[in-house]
């Protein structure tokens, strides 16, 4: 018997699906809402220069039921009908969706009002065209788009042609943000303004109002803007008005598989209307794409849907624009080649590897002629002379060209700054020239220039030593130096300072070199190591005894309530899943620690550039949604890496399932549970510069995922910078993550074995730093205050009480003596 | 002159804090080379009586005492503020009386 296919929409890829089933053995009905057959929605521009629809046409279709100006208004999908406006019931045993997008227009008040309009069908363009042959204006009238991207310029450039002089509203700042970067847009404002358009970025539209014949629109920034017509092109939605019951993508859509079928395996749905895997496109051929898939599943075949290139080619206002690839630099280590010429109005961005050897994508404005040459090397090694001028690390560059593109400065600038003694390393030419303070991936190029230009760039840790850490690292680990007076009189000059002194105190204890506070090693430890606690602003101290995995008994609980208590101690529960108690001062520490480590507890490192916690959360043993056991982990974890004295603080986390309730991607080394094992991520951080944490291994079992980890963490504590976070020490890594995983995964290096050595012998070495301060009489004389008067209360440190706690009072605060 | 403690207790480059009669309070320090210093312990900055917890090195060979607070570096012989000149601590005297080590 034959089956029914039911298409809902006849745009662009509707018709393209019906085209592909034509031939088949399936009875075909369309139902379209608009009223006349599919038409180029491409080439919707077009339609100003002529006028005539039966130019945009696409083809008749033959062999369907074809219903235009019907809608569908609701699908039963028990009785798989679909039921059109006029009332007719379509039944189907198999039902895509394809019903494209609705334009967005933001909720500003008035945007309802005549004379507003939205830029997606061949109705809307009449429709402003009548809009503009009823104004009364003399001369030019006047217009407003709302929106400055792909779409926006285009309803701008019709407006031109039906004799309105635009406005073009656009909240970021820059034209065309989705494809075209800061450069490139800037070029792009200046030549479009020749072309009589007025454009407004960074901001939006407060309100639009009547004002007899006119409407007047209140922009954010204060300017108030006469018109006769607005055109709102603020991006698109996939169109869902037609509620099936079916998920949603992230981003709306109707939700469907690689093979473009929803949960409902008789339902299907294609093009703008799709999200496939969750991602929903707003290109045609993407749709075309999924409607050659559906057509062959819905004839048994196995197609998938292959993924899609969003590159766009344009010609806007008669202006070349192209971007191609990874237009925007988002690969890791991505480089960006500029040339930005400004007297011949062109500029072009090609994006490399960081080895300068592959091309990644692109951004051309003004002559995109290289486009198509250009567009399929995507992937591919880069042929020098396709570099030219754009000019690739080896290649001379032009001195106009752009190389910071996020601040427009010049080679030229860059190169007067060294030259002329101004900046000589990457800090002072960011100060000077703000080149690399913006996405900073113009930084390696700095670097380049300064070497170009003959600069040495120093990797001295300080004054005292002319090494950077990582070789101050290996020249302790050779010779076995354990003290910082030998070092520095071999290696080093002077007597050493706050930058060196903690610097090699913790290259000493990453060696296993006993306890921070012994007689060789005490008068190098900053701050909060030389007494085991964090300073505080009034000179007392915090306690934070380690909860691994934030695990803690009841009793223990009541233990630190206990210390608290007594010592009138400030208490909170922190960010890292523990309890810090605030206002100790020098003489109580000792005092405090006997009770915590008397009840079972250790020190929690927050005062080192160690690891601090692993947090975790409930995992398999509660969570219903856990598939493995997240707090054990955590804590095996946290027991293992205890102690562990780093470049910089290192945390971490183990999350129980992709939900990822323990953050575990903004951490040095993060876990998130597996159906298989468990994903490992590294160089994550929170803090001043936010990074989510790269995949480096997946589904590895406990064994192997430990096994990396010490691996990982022993090359960190080798090679990064004095307070260098494994963040900022993985972008700075030669070969990125794919080096590190050489080293550390696949041991190319053939390193692993003596980094797992050093990682045992630091697991087995380990005590407690606290216990090991109580069991020696000479650390704990140190926890006084006065040596003339041990015992007695510093008089500057005194308390008052907010919300029931105390909290410090400053005495001397800042009496600064000039 | 108030007693701060017996020399022998000193170790180069680590300061101690001492508690004079009038309730202020002072930094000792013994140098790599031998010299002492005192300084008063309050930290200008921070208002913190913490400059005897500092780091001891040099700046440019200058001995200097960095505050664990904020970090400034203070010279051990004059008390000035090198990375804020018009800044200083006062400089107290200091002895080695019969091993005992001495403030005013
Ligand atoms: C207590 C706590 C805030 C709280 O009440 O929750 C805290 C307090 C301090 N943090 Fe933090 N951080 C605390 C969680 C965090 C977190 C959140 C987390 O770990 O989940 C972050 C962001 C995550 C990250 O580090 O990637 C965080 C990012 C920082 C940073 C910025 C680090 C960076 O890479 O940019 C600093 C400054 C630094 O380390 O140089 C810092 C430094 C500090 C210091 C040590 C500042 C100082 O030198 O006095 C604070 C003193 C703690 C004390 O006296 O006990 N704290 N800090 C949290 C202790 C967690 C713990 O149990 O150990
Ligand atoms: C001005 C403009 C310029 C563009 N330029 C480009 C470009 O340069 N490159 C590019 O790749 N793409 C471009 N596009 C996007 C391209 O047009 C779309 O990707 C393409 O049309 C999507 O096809 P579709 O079938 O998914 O949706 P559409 O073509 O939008 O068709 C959906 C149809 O379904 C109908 N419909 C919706 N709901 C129902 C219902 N319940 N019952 C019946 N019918 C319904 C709608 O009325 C519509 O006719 C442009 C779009 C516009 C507006
Ligand atoms: S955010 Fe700043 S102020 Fe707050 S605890 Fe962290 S370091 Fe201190
Ligand atoms: S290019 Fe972004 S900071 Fe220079």
């Amino acid at each position: 018997m034959t089956q029914t296919l039911v298409v809902i929409g006849n745009g662009m890829v509707g018709h393209r699906l019906v085209e592909i089933l034509r031939d088949s053995s399936w009875r075909i009905v369309v139902f379209g809402e608009e009223s006349r057959p599919a038409y180029d929605r491409v080439a919707l521009s077009s339609y100003v220069d002529t006028w005539n629809s039966a130019d945009l046409e696409l083809g008749p279709l033959t062999g369907c039921e074809l219903r235009l100006g019907e809608k569908a208004v609701s699908v039963d999908r028990e009785r798989r009908v679909v039921v059109g406006a006029s009332g007719i019931e379509v039944t189907y045993d198999a039902l895509v969706l394809a019903t494209g997008s609705v334009p967005f227009v933001p909720p500003v008040p008035g945007r309802d009002l005549p004379g507003c309009h939205v830029y997606r069908t061949i109705d809307d363009l009449d429709d402003i065209r009548a809009t503009v042959e009823a104004a009364d204006r003399p001369g030019r009238h006047s217009g407003m788009v709302l929106g400055g991207g792909l779409l926006g310029l285009e309803a701008a450039n019709a407006l031109r042609g039906m004799g309105v002089s635009p406005h073009v509203v656009e909240l970021a700042p820059r034209l065309m943000p989705i494809q075209v970067d800061e450069g490139g847009a800037g070029l792009l404002k200046r030549l479009v303004e020749k072309l009589d358009l007025t454009v407004h970025t960074g901001t939006s539209a407060n309100s639009i109002e009547r004002d007899g014949t006119r409407l007047i629109a209140k922009l954010a920034n204060g300017l108030e803007l006469d018109l006769d017509v607005v055109v709102f092109s603020a991006g698109i939605r996939p169109r869902t008005d037609l509620d099936l019951g079916l998920e949603l993508g992230p981003r709306g859509g109707y939700l469907v598989d690689a093979a473009c079928r929803t949960a409902d395996p008789r339902v299907f749905a294609i093009g703008e209307c799709a999200a496939v895997e969750g991602v929903a496109y707003g290109l045609v051929a993407p749709g075309y794409a999924m409607a050659e898939v559906v057509a062959d599943q819905i004839s048994g075949g196995t197609k998938v849907f292959p993924g899609a290139d969003v590159s766009t080619k344009l010609k806007l206002l008669g202006v070349d624009v192209a971007s191609f690839g990874d237009a925007h630099a988002t690969t890791e280590g991505a480089l960006e080649v500029v040339v930005n010429n400004a007297v011949a109005g062109t500029y072009s961005k090609l994006v490399v590897s960081d080895d300068a050897r592959i091309l990644l994508g692109g951004v051309l404005v003004g002559d995109a002629s290289s486009y198509p040459s250009l567009r399929p090397l995507v992937g591919k090694e880069v042929p020098a002379a396709l570099l030219q001028p754009g000019s690739a690390v080896d290649v001379e560059m032009p001195a106009d060209a752009q190389v910071c593109s996020c601040h427009a400065v010049t080679k030229q600038t860059v190169t007067d700054a060294i030259q002329s003694g101004v900046a000589c390393d990457i800090a002072e030419l960011k100060a000077c020239t703000k080149a690399g303070t913006g996405c900073g991936s113009c930084v390696p190029m700095l670097k380049k220039l300064l070497t170009d230009c003959g600069v040495e760039q120093s990797k001295a840790l300080c004054e005292h030593f002319t090494y950077s850490r990582a070789e101050l690292f290996e020249i302790v680990r050779a010779t076995q130096i354990t003290t910082f007076t030998t070092l520095v009189e071999k290696h080093g000059s002077g007597r050493g300072c706050d930058i060196c002194k903690p610097a090699v105190a913790s290259i000493l204890a990453s060696l296993n070199n006993g306890h921070i506070l012994g007689e060789a090693q005490v008068s190098l430890q900053d701050t909060n190591d030389k007494f085991l606690a964090n300073l505080q602003r009034n000179g007392t101290y915090s306690v934070v005894p380690r909860i691994p995995g934030g695990e803690i008994t009841p009793e223990k609980l009541i233990v630190i309530g206990e210390v608290a208590r007594d010592y009138g101690l400030y208490t909170k529960i922190t960010g890292g899943q523990r309890i810090d108690l605030f206002g100790a001062t020098v003489d109580q520490l000792p005092e405090i620690w006997r009770r915590l480590v008397d009840a079972g507890f250790e020190s929690g490192h927050a005062y080192g550039k160690a690891l601090r916690t692993v947090k975790s959360c409930v995992g398999t043993t509660w969570c219903r949604y856990g598939v493995q056991d997240s707090v054990g982990l955590a804590i095996e974890l946290e027991l293992r890496y205890r102690g562990l004295r780093s470049p910089h603080k290192l945390k971490s986390a183990v999350s129980g399932c992709a939900r990822e309730c323990a953050e575990a991607r903004g951490k040095d080394f993060g876990v998130i549970a597996t159906e298989n094992g468990w994903n490992l991520y590294v160089g994550g951080n929170g803090g001043f510069t936010p990074r989510h944490a790269d995949l480096l291994v997946s589904d590895v079992d406990t064994a192997e995922l430990i096994r990396i980890i010490d691996r990982f963490l022993m090359f960190y504590i080798r090679t990064a910078d004095r307070l260098q976070r494994t963040s900022a020490w993985l972008e700075g890594l030669d070969g990125g993550l794919e080096h590190l995983r050489e080293v550390v995964v696949e041991d190319k290096l053939g390193i692993c074995a003596e980094l797992e050595a050093a990682m045992e012998s630091h697991v087995s070495d380990y005590a407690d730093e606290w216990r090991g301060v109580l069991e020696d009489p000479e650390k704990l004389a140190r926890f006084t205050s006065f040596v003339n008067a041990p015992g007695t209360p510093d008089p500057t440190i005194s308390f008052r009480a907010e919300r029931g706690q105390r909290v410090p009072v400053q005495l001397g605060i800042p009496e600064v003596v000039r | 002159m108030t007693v701060v403690c017996d020399f022998d207790l000193l170790r180069p480059e680590q300061g101690v804090a001492a508690l004079l009669p009038d309730g202020s309070q002072v930094a000792v320090f013994l140098t790599a080379d031998g010299s002492l210093h005192a300084l008063d312990n309050i930290d200008p900055f921070s208002g913190a009586a913490v400059l005897s917890r500092g780091i001891v090195g040099d700046r440019g060979g200058v001995p200097v005492v960095v505050s664990p607070v904020y970090k400034q570096a203070f010279e051990l012989a004059t008390g000035k503020c090198l990375d804020e000149p018009s800044v200083s601590v006062a400089v107290r005297a200091v002895r080695v009386r019969d091993g005992v080590v001495e403030v005013t």
